[in-house]
């Protein structure tokens, strides 16, 4: 075993209760870390939760029947990226129940994004398998909303916050149609339970970082979206939006919506979510905050952008976000 | 009174002049609408290339015909649109090309193919006049009936799929994640921007046809914050470019694509300083306070 690697690396450890096991690859930056055993408990965790009794979405999207006894979402060696480059992103594997508020963390260029895109199906994946709710994603990518990085939006564009709300609606309006009478009440309703309902007619370029974010996340519900990815919504927002960002998170988590948030903020994603994922081009670890957050798994990804300091005690850790430079 | 009655009269003694105000104010009203979506989308430089690029079918037809510019252009020039979207569309597929490098190919190659097919024939500069700049002189009651078809069912598509095209337009990932067909979406919107094209052609010509898709639109961007409010008053100013355009056209003797792109630009020039002013009111307004 690894001396730096400490405790940790003795054994995958497993979580019955999340149904999680740490993954330990070695990542090609680091050196000093063993490659240890990764699949030795996959058995366990997949026989828990094996019963199926399937239940049918209430919207009236009539397509498949969808499994909640399955995993929200199930991620299984997937490697993806854009075509004729090396893959972003390469095997990896993991599953998250309903619900569940996952952050995603990883240097800049770790393949947050590319993880994201392939699970909404906005770039093709070769290898790998993703299911939602035991269904294909293939056939239900109209369960995961996607709320893009900022700087993915036209801010520009001529469309009010009712209208972008209104976008979500569009399968369920159907095809040669044009809103009715419900869609405009679910927007109205969305808008309110956002705060947004003073904002409605405003152009989105109008809004603060926060309000967009929250446009986007309504816009999210009126697709009656099952499991949420969110690229980065706290790049570029003051404290004020963060909190604002974090209260339209309580609201979907009260839906019982499942959360998937990549970002830069560690100390967000060890107090506000339940587990977290590290990766840098592969999985390098996914578990509780206490689990993830400990300078020896850190340093899987961030290599010597990692800086340790210990004062009275309390652990201190500094990263550099542009990562080992590979 | 009567002057002035007369003044707005007398040019439409003649069925045929008549015909041809009709054709500017058809085309003028679409093409702004549609327009709309080119320029939300960014694709000025794709509709200036796509009008250039149904010069080749149009040539065809027009040879063909031994030199008879009617409604048998529409076949052709649209043959020609349609083809040239497709090819654009495959050739930026995976990203292999930049959209702007791939649509200028085609542009020049199918440009150039459709003055190779005019020089063959003995009346070649006039022919290529007609087609470049157009002339409303010539437009016969079959013409206007074809326009006034095209121009129909380019609005009613846009009607249908209007919620549609405004998710492509504005957050292709949304478009993947509702799993709407974002190709034949994309396709469906360029080859209704042909069919507009083709329908300008006889009046406004290929050179000027921009203008058209363009001017509108982007005056009413400039004043209005909503997409619904922006196809309405971009008609509005197409539709009295057209007017104004023809009048201006019959008075001054010039050619009716020179005149009503001159009447939208001085539009959008209005609107431009206009909207300059009141925000250099408001802004100084609110430094003082």
């Amino acid at each position: 075993m690894s001396p730096s690697a400490g405790a940790h690396t003795g054994a995958p450890l497993q979580y019955p209760l999340l149904n999680v096991n740490l993954h330990y690859h070695a990542p090609a930056c680091t050196t000093n870390i063993l490659a240890s055993p990764s699949t030795t408990t996959q058995k366990n965790v997949e026989t828990i939760h094996r019963k199926t009794h399937m239940l049918n979405l209430t919207h009236k999207t009539k397509r498949e029947a969808f499994d909640t006894t399955q995993p929200a979402l199930d991620v299984h060696r997937l490697s993806a990226g854009y075509p004729g480059e090396r893959y972003a992103i390469h095997e990896v594997s993991f599953k998250i129940n309903a619900a569940e508020r996952i952050a995603v963390i990883g240097p800049n260029g770790a393949g947050k994004s590319t993880l994201f895109k392939a699970i909404v199906g906005l770039i093709p994946f070769t290898m790998g398998h993703i299911s939602i709710y035991g269904v294909d994603c293939h056939d239900s990518h109209g369960y995961v909303g996607y709320v893009p990085q900022q700087e993915a939006v036209d801010w520009s564009f001529p469309v009010s916050v009712y209208d972008v709300v209104m976008m979500g609606r569009t399968r369920h309006i159907g095809w040669f149609r044009w809103a009715r009478q419900n869609d405009h009440e679910r927007v109205r309703d969305l808008l309110d339970e956002l705060n947004l309902t003073h904002l409605a007619n405003r152009q989105i370029g109008e809004l603060s970082g926060g309000q967009k974010r929250r446009v986007f996340i309504a816009r999210a519900l009126a697709q009656d979206t099952q499991v949420l990815l969110m690229d980065e919504p706290f790049t570029g927002v003051d404290t004020v939006a963060e909190q604002d960002i974090m209260d339209a998170l309580d609201v979907l988590s009260a839906k019982g919506i499942t959360l998937m948030l990549a970002t830069h903020d560690m100390h967000k994603a060890s107090q506000y979510f339940d587990r977290i994922m590290l990766m840098h081009r592969e999985l390098l670890a996914i578990g509780t905050p206490d689990e993830v957050m400990q300078p020896d798994i850190l340093s899987k990804a961030y290599g010597g952008g990692l800086r340790v300091f210990n004062t009275n005690g309390e652990t201190m850790m500094i990263v550099d976000e542009h990562g080992c430079g590979d | 009174m009567p002057d002035l009655l007369n003044f707005f009269l007398e040019p439409l003694n003649y069925a045929f002049i008549q015909r041809g105000m009709l054709a500017l104010i058809l085309v003028g009203g679409v093409s702004a609408v549609i327009g709309c979506f080119v320029v939300v989308r960014g694709m000025a430089f794709f509709g200036d290339a796509l009008a250039h690029t149904i010069l080749p079918g149009v040539a065809l037809s027009y040879t063909a015909s031994g030199g008879n510019v009617g409604s048998n252009l529409f076949i052709g020039g649209l043959g020609a649109g349609i083809f040239s979207a497709l090819v654009i569309a495959y050739l930026t597929r995976n990203e292999r090309l930049k959209e702007d490098t791939a649509i200028a190919i085609v542009f020049v190659t199918m440009f150039a193919l459709g003055i190779a097919i005019i020089s063959t024939q003995g009346s070649y500069s006039v022919d290529l006049t007609h087609i470049l700049f157009g002339s409303i002189n010539g437009i016969s009651p079959e013409d206007l009936t074809v326009m006034a078809v095209l121009s129909a069912i380019v609005l009613v598509v846009i009607g249908l799929l209007y919620k549609e095209f405004v998710v492509i337009s504005f957050d292709l990932s949304l478009a993947h994640t509702l799993k709407l067909p974002v190709e034949a979406l994309r396709l469906t919107l360029l080859v209704l921007i042909a069919i507009v094209i083709v329908a300008s052609l006889q009046s406004v010509g290929i050179a000027l046809m921009l203008a058209l898709l363009i001017t509108p639109a982007a005056t009413a961007r400039l004043l209005v914050k909503n997409l619904r409010k922006m196809i309405m008053l971009s008609a509005v100013v197409g539709i009295f470019s057209g007017i104004t355009g023809f009048y201006v056209s019959y008075y001054l003797d010039i050619p009716s694509g020179a005149s009503i792109v001159l009447t939208m630009s001085s539009v959008f020039a209005v609107a431009f300083i206009a909207q300059n002013l009141i925000r250099l009111r408001t802004s100084s307004a609110g430094a003082v306070a």
